[in-house]
């Protein structure tokens, strides 16, 4: 059947935006990750900078149309360098009663509000425990809306096709995606394709979706339902080739390319645990690098055979959330113990016990730092956005094998999930570092130490005469033998100590973005990058003396890092926490920090982290 | 390149072994340093891996490389060792506790994947280093310090554990029945997938004497049943007494004379079905021998091998992994 081609050009006012938030929210059978993932796929081709926030509920299908069962997805995208996913949308899509009741809080005042009003009948007032129609009890006043009957002019725009009522109102949310298309001027190019390619099999549903993508926009011309329309010219971001990438998807990436790199077969042992799952799922599509995936039985058993992996002279990496962490604590000692390198990822998320699983937080630091029995230090890092999670990565690779140590790293649910730009590495510009594996039988101790920095030899089975023994007892410094020695025992504390130490010689100094001392220091870690980069910057354009400082390397610390707070009149540290990285910056250089904390599962805002600067600097 | 020849000696340590003197454990070290050369591995490609218990010091002792572990956790460190490099051989060392208490879990995983693993299970029915608490095969009203008043804690039969896994390889044998042992390492040894291997092992200090009727020569041929293929099973001291089957399920032993030979009896064929085997692991005094020997035995693919194969096919489909293609692939686009 012929598909109705979209109009061209829009025949009303068109006003140029630097920046747009759109927040789709639906029931979490109505597709609305889809949807904004499709939207920020053609804001991406379209050349803006963007950011994006998908926040959905742990429930796979909670009840339909109640308000645990609400998923949204929020995008930001510009013409200029944005750092967060927007605090507000200036634009709210709601699919039904609950979702306007859970998301309508944060709408911009005067914001567009657009509403499926045929998903407003009693029985789902009812559902979203609304005890008035917000359509008609005045609540929406302040607000420019607009009223669509989405699912009826979704059904209508294909009846043709013949499918049944409830097949149909699955390609509502195509309609609602085509109304932002003309609202923005966006192409629906992007969006084409991706329907052709994933209904390849099924040209009935390609050519459903692709029939109400085009009647949401033909019916926004049709309707002329908005006066006005805008465009979001593209971003003038500094040049290369970029693509846009979600963290965890980067995250493997980085994992990826560090094994290219090192020339070392990656072998990755992970459970499924939310929100670290799809590590697992992007690995286990990359066997032609010659990548090994093992789901494990358990995640005990995933650090575990990641441990024995990297015995055997593989990089070994074992992925997971919270509860994870919790029970792989005694392999990490054990990890210690024989100096292996590993490299442990967290994504964090709401807790303790299981907690907030698909929202966010960044409460497991001084788990990182302290939290396995005895002497037990480990290298810590932190990603700070999607795209750095690549780089971050790579950077846990390189200093786990370097230093022949395990490396936590810690990502949130907040950028496993969101999105961004990423420009590109030049493959040229990454480091190939070959682990230095121990063959010659001379002279070979098992822990015989190398001079700068301690890491013992990567002696792998299979070697002839090297033969050796590790494990969990404490051993003879040199030898490697079963030591109950007590003074064997204190000098092996401090060297495994001492040997995390030395890797703050191989990574870079501390460097604060903006004024060189003086005034406020920001200092952050991991996802709250964007919210305070953003918000120092907007305070310095405001005539604010406010400096960010922000750490990948949680331990060691960069050499410089005292010297650094200490030439700031005053350092705040917001943290999606009670307090953990301000508690280790205090008790590590007694200099004073003020700390900022929220643990609602959401990221901060820019304007929280802008509020508190001004009432300190 | 030839290999040398090896002998026991290639693969004693110099490590003083710190078991207590007169366990089995001696026993079942001496057997395993003089089946290793004969397997025509080189020496630095075993790989012996523990958790922890008394069993578990095993890898200081072996001359190979070595991975003392975990408490319970030996399967996953070996599962990794062995699918990282699946041209090793690797041994793992356990005990009843360490295997079937806190490691229960891995071992069924294992078991089921058939990792190419050749496991051995001292069970000795207690704690040893913990210093004598009731262990996981410790029987009913066993008197230990964490059981003063008798244990009511049912036990697991490993081998019915083990076949219940679905593991290709399960055997069981005795710690001072050193020919018998040998060859049930061999056999082990010989099998190309997860080989499970209960050793009935003596701890002499908590629990002397728990298998004394399968290990004092002067009385375990009257008590257990030597598995051999192809073979009847045939026991006692005078070998005239065996096991002939009264119904479905139901076995019973029977004297050889008055009419009954041995065309009566059951005929033990290691690659029976699962029930078989499992009907077997469920023999035991006072109305049955132990049956000793290789309960099953049958070939399966392997894990690790699969991992491998999996990953060649994907090359051969997709090509060897570009980097730059990977990066540089879905919607990208350039700024100028």
């Amino acid at each position: 059947m012929e598909a109705q081609a979209p109009p061209a050009q829009p025949k009303h006012e068109v006003k140029t935006l630097d920046r747009v938030v759109i927040r789709f929210a639906g029931d979490s059978g109505d597709g609305m990750q889809l949807t904004g993932t499709q939207f920020t796929a053609t804001a991406a081709a379209v050349g803006n900078d963007l950011a994006t926030f998908p926040d959905y509920p742990a429930e796979i299908r909670a009840p339909a149309g109640t308000l645990p069962g609400v998923s949204g997805f929020q995008l930001h995208f510009s013409s200029e360098d944005i750092y967060t996913p927007g605090d507000q949308p200036d634009v709210l899509v709601a699919m039904n009663p609950a979702a306007l009741k859970v998301n309508l809080a944060d709408l911009k005042a005067g914001g567009i509000l657009i509403v499926n009003t045929d998903a407003f009948r009693e029985m789902d007032l009812k559902k979203a425990g609304a005890t008035t129609n917000p359509l008609e009890d005045g609540s929406l006043d302040g607000y420019r809306l607009f009223k669509v009957e989405l699912t009826s002019l979704t059904r209508a725009a294909l009846r043709e096709t013949g499918l049944t009522h409830k097949d149909a109102d699955r390609c509502k949310n195509f309609f609602a995606l085509g109304m932002m298309y003309y609202l923005y001027n966006r192409p629906l190019s992007v969006s084409l394709d991706w329907i052709h390619k994933k209904f390849a099999a099924k040209p009935l549903l390609a050519t459903a979706n692709e029939l109400a993508l085009k009647a949401g926009y033909a019916y926004c011309e049709a309707a002329e339902l908005f006066q006005v329309t805008y465009e979001v010219p593209p971003a003038k971001l500094s040049p290369g080739t970029y693509r846009n990438v979600a963290g965890n998807q980067a995250l493997a990436l980085g994992l990826v390319a560090a094994a290219e790199c090192q020339g070392l077969p990656l072998f990755l042992g992970s459970y499924p645990i939310t929100p670290a799952s799809d590590i697992l799922h992007e690995l286990s599509q990359f066997k032609n690098f010659g990548v090994t995936t093992f789901q494990a039985e358990d995640e005990i058993a995933a650090i575990g055979a990641a441990i024995g992996a990297a015995f055997a002279g593989s990089l070994g990496v074992t992925t997971t959330s919270g509860p994870g962490m919790a029970l792989k604590s005694e392999f990490m000692g054990l990890a210690i113990m024989v100096e292996l390198p590993l490299v442990i990822v967290n994504m964090q998320r709401g807790g303790p016990s299981t907690g907030l699983p698909t929202k966010t937080e960044q409460a497991d630091l001084l788990q990182a730092l302290f939290g396995r029995p005895s002497e037990a230090p480990l290298i810590v890092l932190a990603a700070k956005s999607p795209a750095d999670c690549f780089e971050t990565a790579f950077e846990a690779c390189r200093l786990a094998v370097r230093h022949m140590t395990p490396v936590i790293l810690l990502s949130d649910g907040f950028i496993a999930n969101g999105s961004e730009p990423w420009k590109l590495p030049r493959l040229e510009d990454l480091p190939r570092t070959r682990p230095q594996f121990r063959t010659e039988a001379e002279g070979f101790l098992p822990y015989l130490r190398d001079p700068e920095t301690l890491a013992r030899p990567w002696a792998v089975p299979g070697t002839p005469g090297l033969e050796h023994r590790v494990g969990g007892l404490e051993k003879a410094d040199g030898t490697g033998n079963v030591s109950y020695d007590p003074v064997n025992h204190d000098k092996m504390v401090r060297l495994r100590a001492e040997k995390v130490a030395r890797v703050a010689r191989d990574i870079p100094p501390a460097v604060p973005e903006g004024e060189a001392e003086g005034g406020l220091l920001v200092v952050g870690w991991g996802s709250t990058y964007g919210a305070i980069a953003g918000a120092t910057r907007r305070a310095r354009t405001g005539g604010k003396r406010v400096s960010h400082l922000h750490l990948r390397h949680l331990n060691p610390f960069p050499e410089n890092l005292e010297a650094v707070l200490r030439r700031y009149t005053r350092v705040l540290v917001p943290e999606i926490n009670l307090g953990q990285l301000a508690f280790v910056l205090q008790g590590r250089y007694l200099v004073p920090v003020v700390s900022m904390t929220k643990v609602e599962g959401m990221p901060y805002r820019e304007a929280e982290i802008l509020k508190k600067i001004e009432e300190l600097a | 390149m030839s290999t040398p020849t090896l002998t026991r000696k290639d693969f004693v340590t110099d490590q003083e072994v710190r078991w207590c003197p007169g366990c089995g454990d001696y026993a079942i070290l001496a057997a395993v340093q003089s089946i290793f050369p004969e397997l025509g591995i080189p020496r630095e490609k075993f790989v012996v891996v523990s958790g922890i218990g008394c069993s578990s010091r095993f890898p200081y002792y072996m001359n190979t490389y070595g991975f003392h572990t975990i408490h319970g956790r030996a399967p996953a460190v070996a599962t990794g060792v062995k699918t990282a490099n699946p041209d090793l051989a690797v041994w793992l060392v356990t005990g009843d506790g360490d295997a079937l208490s806190i490691g229960g879990n891995h071992l069924i995983h294992t078991l089921r994947r058939n990792v190419d693993l050749k496991i051995l299970m001292f069970n000795n029915r207690i704690y040893g280093l913990t210093k004598g608490q009731a262990s996981p095969t410790s029987e009913i009203g066993k008197r230990t310090k964490s059981t003063p008043f008798g244990s009511v804690d049912r036990p697991f039969n490993p081998v019915s554990l083990a076949l219940g896994a679905n593991a290709t390889f399960v055997a069981r044998s005795v710690d001072v029945n050193a020919p018998h042992l040998k060859a049930t390492l061999r056999h082990a040894a010989e099998h190309k997938g997860a080989a499970f291997v209960e050793i009935l092992q003596n701890c002499n200090i908590f629990n002397d004497g728990a298998w004394e009727p399968f290990e004092d020569k002067a009385v375990r041929d009257d008590n257990v049943v030597e598995l051999k293929h192809g073979e009847p099973l045939i026991f006692g001291k005078n070998k005239d007494r065996g096991i002939r089957m009264a119904g479905p399920y139901r076995p019973e032993v029977v004297q050889l004379g008055n009419g009954v030979t041995e065309a009566d009896l059951l005929v033990h064929d290691v690659a029976g079905p699962v029930a078989y085997a499992t009907m077997l692991s469920q023999l035991e005094p006072p109305h049955f021998p132990m049956p000793i020997g290789v309960f099953r035995s049958v070939e399966a693919p392997c894990f690790d091998a699969s991992v491998h194969e999996q990953i060649k096919s994907v090359i051969a489909k997709k090509g060897k992994g570009d980097l730059q293609k990977l990066l540089y692939s879905g919607d990208v686009w350039e700024v100028r």
